[in-house]
């Protein structure tokens, strides 16, 4: 069953490693060729005559095999193998990753695999040295996360954020410092020999926060949106703090005696390295952002110039050893914007994807040394010193969380309470970074395995307690959720139209700001910044108009052509009219129905725009609601449209829909998924990839489909692709085809929805699908004989995306304060 | 600048505003700002065109409720004051008002108040019920055009089924803030304005 799927997994895993093995890991680090080079593999099975070179070989080899050439590579990848298929492996049942993160299993598995090479006396392979994590691994994870922080969100709380990160990770350095310090003297412990600055350094090390595990879990339960910032923008800056303080405090550490003024330069280092790495950032990003306006005719290369300047921003920072995790995220979080409505929606795509699956792969791999590691190094374990350590992180955390609220939360428009304080000090998980940075302590350090030892029983016992535990302590104490709480029907629908109706409010207040002067950078923005940045920064609300005026001109046309009033929505007389059984009231309710219901709800409605949806995970892609968003304008502006004229008559409700045209493809470009009002773990929400034929393919509804002819293909100038005509007419769709369409162009994100829902991947519709699918069939036969006159249109085709970027109407909503 | 001098808020105007829904000085001066350029055809009113020209108030499903909820009963004009008075409903509960005496009228942000506002945005016709086809017209905007009209309806049957307890087969007032009372109402529709 499924268990016994993770144990296949597990053993093909672990026939990997023995497969491995073999070839002697002897270093991946890539610039670092080893000297076991030329081990030549005696236990690979030969399939044909070998030719082991005595002198000179005298035939032609007919087969050989060189290792030592491909072996560098060859194991890196086969470690990122190890570590995908142990991802895999987890998910084969969805109960693990519920309750134990993530983290934990890699962990787990480093440590099982640590183990069989302990066995057999493997070495791990030397690839963490400093270089190569600094360079290599850590610019992935924090790219990662920047990308995909909530900048809304984030800008809120940016103030806070920064404080618990910043001051709070020199609170917890400082005080775990001085009273290891402290304990430091206690003979029995037999540390003596640790000085002030190596307790500081170590201290450092261990402050940096990891709360991925305890993301996920905040994410499932939809914590509150405030908690879920300030916790992962202080993991972020964290990372950025504990490594500039690492790398102050490795250069004291080597000092003899610390003078005060070299406590002062050291603030003032500070400052310089954190606002330097921010300078820099900004600055790449501007430049990356305006070098995309010119990509217009080279798409490919737009995602290699996005990771080009971050990664650039990166290593020039860490020439000027300023902080490069804090540039690195800033010319994220510039680029963004800007790069986000230049480049095309498959660019955008593929830079989000690229993204998540780097950095994965760092963390994964890290968290898989880290449990390797954790086997076979010789470990110096001190009870006192480890023990204590432990109990002054959670000591200092807690106190520093209650601390630092307690100063901020006059400040905040809405505090924290006692239960978020607790999920923030709960939530201090040690992970990847403290690793990562004890391990490649400078070896002049004296203790350097203690620290070891003592970093990775901290980030053992904080991923395998706390990441396990967090969850039902969470949901226990009840932390302030949002608008989660989907236990009725009504609460779900009435929530949804509150969100929408603050959403309206908060655009019609022209704020979605906290702070006044983000309101005055938005002014500039548009003004000098979009101009300058973005290709084509026409203000949106003249096309709006002329969008409308065009679209009423044709509707006026349609009007004239069809034999019958038209209404756009279902007015509120034919639906009276149409429905036959009205009036059961007392409709039993199966459970079965209900949890329909609420599926069908949550993927349906339209989701507020992202400025006040931000949850984003770690590990899963967020969702992209722009599409959508066009979409819901379009069909707000065609209403209104057509509102004008009064369509109010009852008419067979064949003709009351505006569908799609005819033969329209519902299978189109663009596959959409399972929209979330948080992201669930779904990974893949592109809008941009090439069609995926429907499961259901019902071919019947060619024509039928299009009730409505539509003529304004060609007044916007829209390029309707001929392979895509071609397409939906070889597989059209059934269901709901043309339920309360207005006019034109439901192109897009529709006829996802559309499959969508004949293809939920959790298939608890499938069942009242199938069977609504036939009533409405049957219903279709029906109106179709309705249909009549209408006569099938030049077809709306789904215009490629990279046109929709073209045709400025078809560009995101962009906000335009008119102030 | 003479025709602007007469739309230029004057402080008596401020205070009756400040009394009247409990925005402060700078906020109400924040938003009267925001208010004039909206106002695109200067004369101290807005129109139902100058809320349509919001472009992101135009992609909200239910953008052309919110806009009609501002305007009283058959007009089709509101002035600063009526504005704010609308507004006044997203203001955020303060913790002090909730302990203070409450005050002879009902605040405007109270969370009756603004369970009153989101009722009204279904109950279009003003007969403080929510019957299954005003149900079915907001669903119907807030949904989209994936769902049937028949899995529509059953979803309104039984969000009628699990509020109604009268048996009207509509949702009264009462029984709508009934079936929110575990919602927090307070956060979900207050908005932090401006200063």
């Amino acid at each position: 069953m499924n268990y016994s799927s993770t144990k296949r997994a597990l053993a093909v895993l672990i026939t990997c490693t023995f497969l491995s093995l073999p070839y002697g890991y002897n270093g991946e680090a890539p610039h670092k060729p080893n000297a076991g080079a030329t081990i030549l593999p005696q236990t690979k099975p030969d399939n044909g005559p070998q030719a082991y070179p005595e002198d000179v070989p005298s035939n032609l080899p007919v087969f050989t095999m060189d290792y030592p050439r491909i072996q560098i590579p060859f194991e890196i990848t086969l470690w990122m193998l190890l570590a995908s298929f142990a991802k895999i492996g987890f998910h084969v049942y969805h109960k693990i990753t519920i309750w134990v993160p993530e983290s934990c299993l890699l962990i787990s598995i480093g440590l099982i695999v640590g183990a069989i090479m302990h066995s057999v006396h493997e070495e791990p392979p030397a690839v963490l040295s400093s270089n190569v994590f600094f360079l290599y691994m850590l610019p992935p994870i924090v790219l990662d996360s920047g990308y995909f922080m909530p900048t809304r969100l984030f800008f809120e709380n940016v103030g806070t954020v920064l404080w618990f990160a910043v001051v709070g990770t020199l609170w917890n350095s400082i005080g775990i410092g001085v009273s290891l310090f402290a304990i430091c003297h206690i003979e029995a412990f037999g540390v003596q020999d640790i000085n002030l600055q190596e307790n500081l350094l170590f201290a450092a090390i261990i402050s940096a926060v990891d709360p991925v595990a305890v993301l996920n879990v905040f994410e499932d339960i939809s914590v509150n949106e405030q908690l879920y910032i300030v916790v992962f923008g202080e993991c972020l800056f964290s990372d950025a703090v504990t490594v500039v303080l690492y790398s102050m405090f490795t250069f004291v550490a080597e000092m003899e005696v610390v003078e005060p003024e070299d406590v002062f330069l050291g603030v003032a280092r500070f400052f310089v390295v954190g606002l330097g790495g921010m300078g820099f950032g900004v600055l790449f990003g501007f430049v990356a952002a305006f070098t995309t306006r010119f990509t217009s005719k080279v798409r490919e290369i737009e995602p290699l110039l996005i990771f080009m300047f971050s990664y650039l921003a990166y290593l020039v920072a860490e020439l000027f050893a300023i902080s490069s995790i804090m540039a690195i995220v800033c010319c994220a979080l510039t680029m963004k914007y800007y790069v986000e409505e230049n480049v095309s929606q498959r660019s955008s795509t593929t830079i989000r994807h690229v993204v998540k699956m780097l950095g994965s792969i760092s963390e994964t791999l890290i968290f898989f040394f880290l449990g390797v590691v954790t086997i076979t190094t010789e470990h110096e374990w001190n009870w006192g010193y480890i023990l204590f350590t432990l109990l002054f992180t959670f000591l200092w955390r807690g106190l520093g969380v209650l601390v630092l609220t307690l100063i901020i939360n006059p400040f905040r428009t809405i505090p924290f309470n006692m239960k978020d304080q607790f999920g923030l000090a709960y939530g201090g998980l040690r992970g990847a970074i403290s690793f990562a940075l004890a391990f490649t302590l400078p070896d002049s350090i004296g203790r350097k395995q203690l620290f070891i030892t003592a970093t990775i029983a901290v980030i053992l016992f904080t991923v395998f307690l706390q990441g396990i535990s967090i969850r039902p302590l969470i949901e226990l104490i009840n932390v302030r959720r949002t608008n989660r709480d989907v236990e009725t029907i009504n609460v779900e629908i009435h929530s949804r139209l509150m969100e929408h109706t603050m959403a309206g409010i908060e655009d019609l207040c022209g704020q979605w700001s906290h702070f006044y002067w983000k309101d005055k950078f938005m002014k500039f923005n548009n003004r000098i910044l979009r101009r300058i940045l973005i290709r084509d920064s026409r203000a949106e609300s003249s096309i709006v108009a002329l969008y409308k005026k065009l679209e009423l001109q044709n509707a006026m046309e349609i009007l004239d052509t069809v034999s019958g009033d038209i209404s756009a929505a279902p007015s509120l007389v034919s639906l009276q009219g149409e429905k036959k059984e009205s009036t059961t009231p007392k409709k039993t309710f199966m459970a079965e129905d209900l949890k329909n219901m609420h599926d069908l709800l949550s993927k349906n409605m339209y989701k507020i725009r992202q400025r006040t949806v931000a949850f984003t995970s770690k590990h899963a892609l967020p969702n992209d609601n722009q599409p959508r968003e066009i979409l819901i304008r379009r069909h707000a502006n065609i209403r209104r449209s057509l509102r004008h004229g009064s369509f109010q008559s009852t008419i067979p409700r064949s003709q009351k829909y505006f569908s799609l045209p005819t033969g329209q493809n519902l299978g189109s470009k663009y596959s959409s998924v399972r929209r979330r009002y948080a992201d669930d773990h779904e990974t893949m929400s592109e809008v941009a990839y090439p069609t995926r034929r429907s499961r259901f393919n019902q071919p019947k509804r060619s024509s039928s489909g299009a009730m409505m002819p539509l003529h304004m293909l060609e007044t916007l100038k829209e390029v309707p692709s001929t392979d895509v005509l071609n397409e939906s007419q070889s597989e059209s769709f059934s269901k709901d085809h043309g339920k309360p369409q207005t006019g034109s162009s439901y192109s897009d994100s529709r006829f996802p929805t559309h499959r969508r829902h004949f293809n939920p991947p959790f298939d608890n519709n499938n069942g009242s699908a199938d069977d609504l699918r036939n009533e409405d069939e049957a219903e279709e036969e029906q109106r179709r004989r309705h249909r009549g006159a209408l006569r099938p249109p030049p077809s709306w085709a789904a215009e490629p995306r990279d046109d929709a970027l073209r045709n400025p109407l078809l560009r995101r909503p962009q906000w335009n304060p008119k102030k | 600048m003479g025709s602007r001098a007469s739309t230029l808020l004057r402080e008596e105007e401020i205070e009756e505003i400040k009394k009247e829904t409990g925005f402060s000085h700078s906020q109400i001066t924040r938003l009267y700002s925001r208010f004039t350029s909206l106002d695109k055809g200067e004369n101290g009113t807005l129109s139902r065109e100058d809320f349509q020209r919001i472009p992101e108030l135009a992609i909200n499903p239910l953008g052309d409720r919110i806009i009609n909820a501002f305007f009283p009963e058959g007009e089709d004009q509101v002035n600063f004051k009526g504005f704010m008075r609308t507004l006044a409903h997203f203001r955020p509960i303060e913790d002090n008002e909730k302990n203070k005496n409450p005050p002879a009228t009902e605040p405007l942000n109270s969370r009756t108040n603004k369970l009153l506002f989101a009722f009204r945005l279904y109950d279009l016709d003003r007969d403080d019920k929510i019957s299954r086809d005003e149900l079915l017209q907001v669903l119907r905007m807030m949904v989209g055009v994936n769902i049937s009209d028949d899995q529509l309806g059953s979803i309104a049957d039984r969000t009628i089924q699990e509020a109604d307890t009268n048996g009207d087969s509509c949702i009264s007032f009462q029984e709508f803030i009934k079936v929110l009372e575990k919602v927090d109402v307070e956060q979900k529709m207050s908005i932090r304005f401006l200063h």
